[in-house]
Parts: structure tokens; C-alpha cells; sequence
């Protein structure tokens, strides 16, 4: 017999983005509904760029700075607000057996070594003895540790005393929805009472670009919101950091912290992506939702992770046309794509939405985002992966 | 009645193992050689190593591949050791496995040669930018790169291939990676969520890059003859881990599940401990804090005392540091008796399997409370005075062992270990 199942509080998040960093910020740039992106400093890619960041403020130490690449800095500064959020940054007792995962990915490359090697090789007289000679006097020894993906955990673990356990997830926007499904479910079950979780993405990167260009993913030239990027799909990736405090219940009773939202539900899962599988398998999704919270068509929203990015969109959009009476955001349109770190963002600002009652404008002239005036209490985050992977959270209001 | 553990839980039971390492494919083949003290370790040869300080590993280049680069090795290998596992434990059907996929593979990333075909593509003259490499990238002949070096690429393929249950989680805690794939099935099992888990860790990193990383930080054992006398856990000499190569599955279940469908127990999980390390990116903290405190996890969430284990399978990687920490470490936990406590290094004969380790780890760990044998730390010539430990040296040994640990503790400070045992009474 399964006990019965913890109430889960999300007690704390930490976001930085294009937008600028901390909650307010965030919820008063939504609320102005003027998306926008950098058309130029990768063009044709279009981008959504970090915003600047006094990376002093939540990682002390310059020579903890150094060991990192940009996307370490970036989730380590969103760990420590998400922790000072909650109220628990240097609490070292608590910190100490305060559970961690992460979403990342990581390989951050530098870029001048590489062009160096690629210049040369079609000149060198023995291209590997070329190649190796290169690697070993050009790269940083430092540059593996910010490459390696279980480093930002190691640097939250370093900067901000968070060691209860440690554990990473590797997977695109699939680790991120399952970073926070275990979280959840471990909390639930007794595993653990409080954990940080959440991921880091560093949009800004030609090394990444090559990669997803290979696929045909990213969006080039003109900038558009998500959902009126039909005849010229594609994602613009997106710099930021997410992380959420999540606890339970009675262990955030009995430290006296307030709730910001209760994390009711979050559920993943994998499609072939034939056409229509990801449409059944939110659908599914849904179903299981469903079943274990009613959703009140009256006060509930959606806030939709859609990429931009083609099938996937339209295979999501077929399964929004399936629950009409609920009104959808897409942050994809605000915030670009963030692979990794975008579940725990959306799920962030959706804590924020309830947490405000009521949702933020939309930014949308294909006529799928519709105006919302009436009290939010439940928003249902939706993460589709531009190439696998889907994913459904439930945020709720406390009363 | 259900079974329970000794803290109320469901009992998490192996019921079919799989491993391939630079020794062998198989269990059967790399048992044998294990106990026979055999060593995997051999010069590099599948790229030129002109000019760099680590010329041998425990590479795997047995096992044809058609397009090989890392993650289609790890892919591979992975392959092998699910379908000896699932072979041995009878579950599921063809293409179909009941339960979730728990994978630690190590981070997947573009490699040269990919870098190379698109520089080429290019028609970039004299100096090769990104920009150059993404305009390559955009013209639509290299779309297959981009689903063999996205991060989920491997355990998308695995869960394709095995039919595993909803989404497949790929994850890294860098050396610890293996047992933390376990740990999370074991959870997934005590939570009532899965009657099964598929739980794997393969690793294939060695290319130039991976060697060369390692060898900046001074991590690698550089006694590059003999190749098979390169790794020396515990022994004054040791200088450094070898890199290798290779893939363990576990399929684990609900013991009371396994039973019904007539399953053979091969052992069961029986705890499973971890902390984390803020101390240093490469460095465990000197006072082995953390580590002894992940052990003292592991035997306390097994509901036993230190006076239950009778054998360690170490992390020993063969580097200065981990094997004095661990050994001082193992001395806090266990006090006098660890200088007669058996503790052996699997990595003295196929080196460090990285992301794997834990998991090819705790499958030679279960084959040793199977056998009743513990593997030896070859390479054992020199003892170190300050490391005083019953290291198994050299020669396997019948012993007697009830309770079995075995340790993983990984760069940027995660550390899991395993406690196992036989099948209960």
C-alpha cells in the first residue's frame, strides 16, 4: 500500500532571462505584452539574449566566476534567488540536506581554439598529430569543468552550500520536465523534504546554433510570436536560468515560509512523433491530469512551452484546440527557447500568475491567445521538446 | 503479506544483469577474467596518440560499429548489456519492457570529425568560423548529426529499441553516474510507482578531446608500459585513473513482483546513500566528510550497522588522492576492522569506466555475493604505508560476504554508494 502522497509547495523560484531577473520584472514585462528578440548579433539566428548581470551579487567569489562558462554563471545566479526567494540561502544546516537537481546540458565550446584547429587542419602536413598538438597547448583545463554537465550542480553545491544530494539530468527540454517530475514525486513520497530544481541554458552560443541548424530548427530572420511562426518555423534560443524551491507542505509550515503555488501534478512522456503521437501523448497526459485534480475551466489557464519550432507546434496547438475553454501564453514568444531550464521557468511563472490571480496579456495575432479577465487558481504548463519529449505540470493557488 | 525492507519499504530486487567491458562482453567472460586478475588496459589505437602524455585506456574496439563516435558507442555497448540483462531476467516481451529507463551516459557532444565534414562543406577558405560551420549546418545534408549528439539521443535510441515505459532519463554525476541510475530506480520501486526499472550506465569517451581534458588536470595515470600495469588502486606507486570504456544494466524489481512471475533473485538493493561535496570542482574535501557520511547513508538506509558489511567494492580510481581519501574514510566508518575488511578496486583491470563505473560496478559487486569470490586490485607491488587496507592484492579469494558495498564518487562532488546483498532468507 502506497502512503498517502505529501502536498508539495513550491516555496521559492529564481528566473533570469531576456527580460531581466527576479519575479517582478518578469510578471511586469508579460503584463506589457511587447515581445521582442535580437535579429542581429547572430543574424540570420534570431536570439533572446540574457539580460546584463551583476554576477557578484549571488556568486561571490571572481575565482568561482572563472571556473565557469556563461551557462554555469547563469543557473548558479538563478539557484542563489531562487534560494534567497525562499528564504534558505545560507541556512547551512538546511542547506546540507537540501536535495538538488538539475537540467543541463553543457559542452560550451571556445569558439577561437576551434576555428584555430579547423583552419589549420586541411594545411597540417599530419592532421592528427595537428589536432592533438592543438588540444594540448590551446584548451583551458579549466574549460572541461564548465563543460562537463554535472558542473552546475557541482557549482551550486560549491557556491551556495546546497549538498544534500546532487543529481543531473541530461536531455533537452526532456531532463527539464523530469527534473522536476522526480523532484516532485520524491517530496510526495517521503524521499525528500525540500529540493532545488531547475536548470540553466546559455542561448547565446555558434556552437549550439551548428547543431540545431543541422536539424532545421532555428528561427532565421524576421522575429515572430510562437504561434504565427507557421510558414517559417522555428525556435530562437533563449538565454536563462529557472530554478524553483520546492518542499513540503508541513516542512514549509514548520519553518514558517509562505507558499507561492502548490505543485499538484507533473507528468512526462515519450512519443515516436509520427505524425500525431505528440498530440496523443499530451492528450494522454491530460487524461492522467485530469483524473487527479478537476480542472475548473473557469479559473484555469495554460501556459504552453511551444517552441516555435515545426511539427512540434502544431501538434501541440492540435492538442490546445482540443480544451478551447482554456485561455494559453506561450513565454516561448517573450523568452525564446531555453531547452533544459524552459519546464522550471514556465512553471515559475506560472506560480507567479496564481500567485497574482490572474494571467498576464497575450501576444498573439493568429487569434490562439485569448484575453483573461477572471481570477486564475490553476494553470497547466506545457512543455512539447522540439524534437522528443512531453510534459504537463499543474500549478495551483493556496487557499 | 507484502515483503518490506528493514525500514518498511519494498524490497528492490536484480533479477537479470548485463555488462561489457574492455575485458569481454558478458558477464559469464568478464567474471572469468576478473577473478583470473586479467587487465583490459591496452595501448590506444584507435586514433594516433602522437604527443600525449596518456597513450593506453580500456578501450572497446571488439564491437563493430558502422558510424562510430561516442554516442554511438555508448549506444551500443548499452545495447549489449540490456539484452544480456533482460535476457537473464525473462521480464517484458520483445520490444517491450514494463517499467522506465534510468541511463547514465556521459555528455553527449558534437566531435571533431563532425566539425571536420562540416568546415569541409563549408568551402570556407583559409580561416573556418562557426558562422561558416552554421551555414554548412543549414543547407540540409547533415541532419542526422542533429539526433545523434543531442544530449537525449542515447536513451532516446535505448527506450526506442527496448520499448521501456514514458520518458527515458538520461543523467550524470560524472563517476557516480552509474549508481545514481540505480538510485533512481530503486526510489521509483519504493515509491509503488514501477514494479521495474531498466537501470544502465555506458560510457565510450575516449577520443582525443576526452584523454587530453583529463590529462590537463593531471588525473590520468601517464605508466604507459605496460598498458596492463597502469592502474595501481591503493599502491604506493599509483599515479593516476586509466579511461575506459564500457556498459553495465540492472533490471531491477519489486522483490514481492519478482516472485510472482517466478523471476530468479540474483540479489537485492538493499540501500543506497549519497551526499554532496561543496569542497572543490575535482577534489573530494580532504576530511572525507561527505564521503563517510555517504556510506554511513547507504548501511543506515539498509537498516544495518558498518558490523554487517563484510566486503567493499571501492571507487579506488588509482589516483593519489581518492584512494587515500577513501581509504581514510573507510578506516572512519568502519574503525578497527577496516584493516581486515576486504576492499577491492574492479578498476585495477578495466580502469575507470566513467559514467558506467557504477553501474558495471554493482553488477560485479552482485557476481561477487553470487560467487562467494572477491576479484583482486592487481597491480598491488608496492604498498603504501599510510593506506593500510586488505586490498585483495593480486588474487581472488573465496570469502564469505552477506553485505556489500560498493562506493562512487564523482568530479564536481556527488557521491552515491550501494549497499547489496543475496537474496533475503
Amino acid at each position: 500500500m502506497a502512503e498517502p502522497r505529501r502536498e508539495v509547495w513550491i516555496t521559492g523560484i529564481g528566473i533570469v532571462s531576456c527580460l531581466g531577473e527576479g519575479p517582478d520584472v518578469h510578471w511586469t514585462k508579460l503584463n506589457e505584452g511587447k515581445p521582442a528578440a535580437d535579429t542581429t548579433t547572430f543574424a540570420p539566428c534570431v536570439v533572446h539574449p540574457i539580460v546584463a548581470i551583476d554576477f557578484d551579487k549571488q556568486i561571490p567569489k571572481k575565482g568561482d566566476q572563472r571556473q565557469m562558462e556563461a551557462w554555469q554563471r547563469i543557473g548558479t545566479y538563478a539557484a542563489g534567488l531562487a534560494l534567497d526567494n525562499a528564504g534558505v540561502k545560507g541556512d547551512k544546516a538546511l542547506l546540507a540536506r537540501m536535495d538538488m537537481i538539475t537540467a543541463a546540458g553543457g559542452g560550451e565550446r571556445d569558439l577561437a581554439v576551434d576555428s584555430a584547429i579547423m583552419s589549420g587542419l586541411p594545411k597540417a602536413a599530419d592532421p592528427d598529430t595537428f589536432l592533438n598538438e592543438r588540444l594540448m597547448s590551446d584548451l583551458r583545463p579549466t574549460l572541461f569543468l564548465a563543460q562537463l554537465s554535472n558542473l552546475l550542480a557541482g557549482n551550486i553545491s560549491i557556491v551556495h552550500g546546497v549538498t544534500g544530494s546532487s543529481r543531473t539530468f541530461m536531455g533537452e527540454e526532456g531532463a527539464g520536465c523530469d527534473a522536476v517530475r522526480i523532484a516532485l514525486a520524491r517530496i510526495e513520497a517521503g524521499q525528500s523534504d525540500i529540493t532545488l530544481v531547475g536548470g540553466a541554458h546559455n542561448g547565446e552560443r555558434k556552437d549550439l546554433m551548428m547543431l540545431y541548424e543541422s536539424g532545421g530548427y532555428l528561427l532565421k530572420g524576421e522575429f515572430r510570436p510562437v504561434w504565427e511562426r507557421a510558414q517559417h518555423p522555428g525556435f530562437a534560443l533563449g538565454s536563462m536560468g529557472a530554478f524553483l524551491v520546492l518542499e513540503s507542505r508541513d516542512h514549509a509550515q514548520a519553518r514558517g515560509a509562505r507558499p507561492l503555488a502548490r505543485l499538484s501534478a507533473v507528468l512526462s512522456d515519450r512519443s515516436s512523433r509520427k505524425p500525431g503521437a505528440a498530440t496523443a501523448a499530451l492528450e494522454g497526459l491530460w487524461g492522467k491530469l485530469a483524473g487527479k485534480t478537476a480542472i475548473d475551466d473557469e479559473a484555469a489557464a495554460i501556459i504552453s512551452g511551444a517552441t516555435g519550432a515545426e511539427p512540434a507546434t502544431a501538434e501541440e496547438r492540435a492538442f490546445l484546440g482540443r480544451h478551447p475553454a482554456l485561455p494559453v501564453r506561450a513565454t516561448g514568444t517573450y523568452i525564446g527557447h531555453g531547452m533544459e531550464p524552459q519546464f522550471s521557468m514556465n512553471i515559475a511563472l506560472a506560480a507567479l500568475a496564481v500567485n497574482h490571480g490572474r494571467l498576464f496579456a497575450p501576444a498573439d495575432r493568429s487569434g490562439l491567445e485569448k484575453p483573461m479577465d477572471a481570477p486564475l487558481r490553476q494553470v497547466v504548463v506545457t512543455g512539447v521538446g522540439h524534437w522528443r519529449g512531453e510534459g504537463l505540470a499543474l500549478v495551483e493557488a493556496v487557499n | 503479506m507484502a515483503t518490506r525492507d528493514r525500514n518498511g519499504r519494498p524490497v528492490v530486487a536484480v533479477t537479470g544483469m548485463g555488462m561489457v567491458t574492455s575485458l569481454d562482453v558478458g558477464k559469464a567472460a568478464n567474471w572469468k577474467k576478473l577473478t583470473a586478475g586479467e587487465s583490459g588496459i591496452r595501448t590506444i589505437t584507435r586514433f594516433p596518440t602522437t604527443g600525449l602524455r596518456t597513450t593506453m585506456a580500456g578501450t572497446i574496439d571488439f564491437i563493430p560499429l558502422e558510424q562510430p563516435s561516442s554516442p554511438a558507442r555508448s549506444q551500443r555497448f548499452a545495447e549489449l548489456a540490456v539484452e544480456e540483462a533482460i535476457a537473464e531476467s525473462g521480464i517484458g516481451g520483445k520490444g517491450h519492457f514494463p517499467g522506465p529507463l534510468f541511463l547514465a551516459v556521459c555528455p553527449v557532444e558534437v566531435e571533431w570529425p563532425q566539425r571536420e565534414a562540416l568546415a569541409k562543406a563549408s568551402g570556407a577558405n583559409d580561416t573556418v568560423r562557426y558562422d561558416d560551420l552554421i551555414r554548412a549546418a543549414g543547407c540540409g545534408g547533415f541532419r542526422s548529426f542533429h539526433e545523434r549528439f543531442l544530449f537525449g539521443s542515447v536513451g532516446e535510441g535505448l527506450a526506442e529499441q527496448f520499448g521501456t515505459q514514458g520518458s527515458p532519463i538520461s543523467l550524470s554525476t560524472a563517476c557516480a553516474s552509474g549508481a545514481s541510475a540505480i538510485q533512481l530506480g530503486v526510489e521509483a520501486i519504493r515509491r509503488g510507482e514501477t514494479d521495474a526499472a531498466l537501470c544502465v550506465g555506458t560510457d565510450s569517451s575516449v577520443s582525443p578531446e576526452s584523454l587530453i581534458r583529463f590529462s590537463l588536470l593531471s588525473a590520468l595515470s601517464t605508466s604507459n608500459e605496460p598498458a596492463g600495469e597502469a592502474v595501481k588502486p591503493f599502491a604506493k606507486n599509483r599515479d593516476g585513473f586509466v579511461m575506459a570504456e564500457g556498459a553495465g544494466a540492472l533490471v531491477l524489481e519489486d522483490y514481492d513482483a519478482a516472485k510472482a512471475r517466478g523471476a530468479k533473485i540474483l540479489g537485492v538493493i538493499e540501500g543506497v546513500g549519497e551526499l554532496a561535496d561543496s569542497f572543490h570542482r575535482t577534489r573530494s574535501s580532504p576530511d572525507g566528510k561527505p564521503v563517510i557520511a555517504c556510506m554511513r547513508n547507504a548501511i543506515s538506509d539498509a537498516g544495518l550497522t558498518p558490523d554487517d558489511i563484510d566486503y567493499i567494492n571501492a571507487h579506488g580510481t588509482g589516483t593519489p588522492e581518492n584512494d587515500k581519501m577513501e581509504a581514510m574514510s573507510s578506516a572512519a566508518v568502519f574503525g578497527e576492522r577496516m584493516k581486515t575488511l576486504p576492499i577491492s578496486s574492479n578498476k585495477s583491470m578495466i580502469g575507470h569506466t566513467l559514467s558506467a563505473a557504477g553501474a558495471v560496478e554493482a553488477v560485479v559487486t552482485l557476481l561477487t555475493l553470487e560467487h562467494q569470490r572477491i576479484p583482486p586490485t592487481i597491480n598491488y607491488k608496492i604498498p603504501d604505508p599510510a593506506i593500510v587496507l586488505d586490498v585483495v592484492p593480486n588474487v581472488a579469494r573465496d570469502a564469505k560476504v552477506t553485505h556489500a558495498l560498493s562506493n562512487s564518487f564523482g568530479f564536481g562532488g556527488q557521491n552515491v554508494s550501494l549497499l547489496m546483498a543475496r537474496e533475503p532468507a
